[in-house]
């Protein structure tokens, strides 16, 4: 009988500017499902949290996500120890 | 270093000094200050503040800068960035481009604002007399950055 793999892998998940404020939460570690897999995925699970989350996580709101601090899309793939941050447009320069 | 994400402010003339170094090759400087204006969306605005990724903004803005040396031939490029609070009139940005003749310093230099704006991870957040807000994205900007592709 083969021993089920250690599923102890999480994510880092950050938040910035405006998203963090109405959110009122800067970066948490969140043990990563094994069927979420992508950056869309996991989008879409935080909206389960429901009130502010599904607002402001909306699939209409302009959200950008990075992965591995490089710009992503949803359908980039992630994993365990991954370092995923959302955020709103970027207004720099 | 030629990307520098900082607080202090920065002295124009003395960093495209530094920039040139007196290399004989260069033929052209092309330059842009971004400033802090005193008004946006008709409201006045006392003061700005810049938050950004730490872990990624310097590695996104690198690579917009090697992007324009592998577009363009020029010599050398400079990228400053400020974070904080600053005041109208303040300095926020520069970029500065050096090289033989001035159509590829003048062009690398607007892909690298346009690109700046577009995917380097910082937000402004500015105060006015009813409170602060989040600066929001402007479609120009996108447009602007557009041209570049294809």
């Amino acid at each position: 009988m083969r021993a089920a793999p250690a599923q102890a892998g999480t994510i880092d998940i950050l938040y910035f500017a405006r998203l963090k404020e109405v959110l009122g939460l800067g970066s948490e570690r969140m043990v990563l499902p094994q069927a979420m897999d992508t950056a869309g995925a996991l989008r879409a699970h935080l909206r389960t949290r429901g009130g502010t989350w599904a607002v402001e996580l909306a699939a209409d709101k302009a959200v950008r996500v990075a992965v591995n601090q490089v710009m992503a899309s949803a359908d980039t793939r992630i994993h365990p120890g991954d370092e995923v941050a959302f955020f709103p447009p970027v207004t720099g320069g | 270093m030629p990307v520098r994400i900082q607080t202090e402010d920065f002295d124009v003339g003395a960093e495209i000094a530094a920039l040139r170094g007196g290399d004989p090759a260069v033929g052209a400087i092309a330059s842009f200050v971004g400033l802090v204006r005193d008004v946006n969306a008709g409201d006045r605005v006392s003061e700005i503040t810049l938050e950004h990724y730490p872990g990624m903004t310097q590695k996104a803005v690198q690579e917009i800068v090697e992007e324009a040396k592998a577009r363009w031939d020029i010599v050398d490029l400079l990228v400053i960035h400020r974070i904080g609070t600053l005041r109208p009139t303040d300095q926020i940005v520069l970029v500065a481009v050096t090289g033989a003749h001035r159509g590829a310093a003048f062009a690398a230099c607007e892909f690298v604002m346009d690109y700046l704006k577009t995917r380097a991870p910082f937000w402004k957040k500015e105060r006015t007399p009813t409170g602060s807000r989040w600066v929001d994205a402007r479609s120009s900007d996108d447009a602007a950055a557009q041209r570049w592709t294809g």
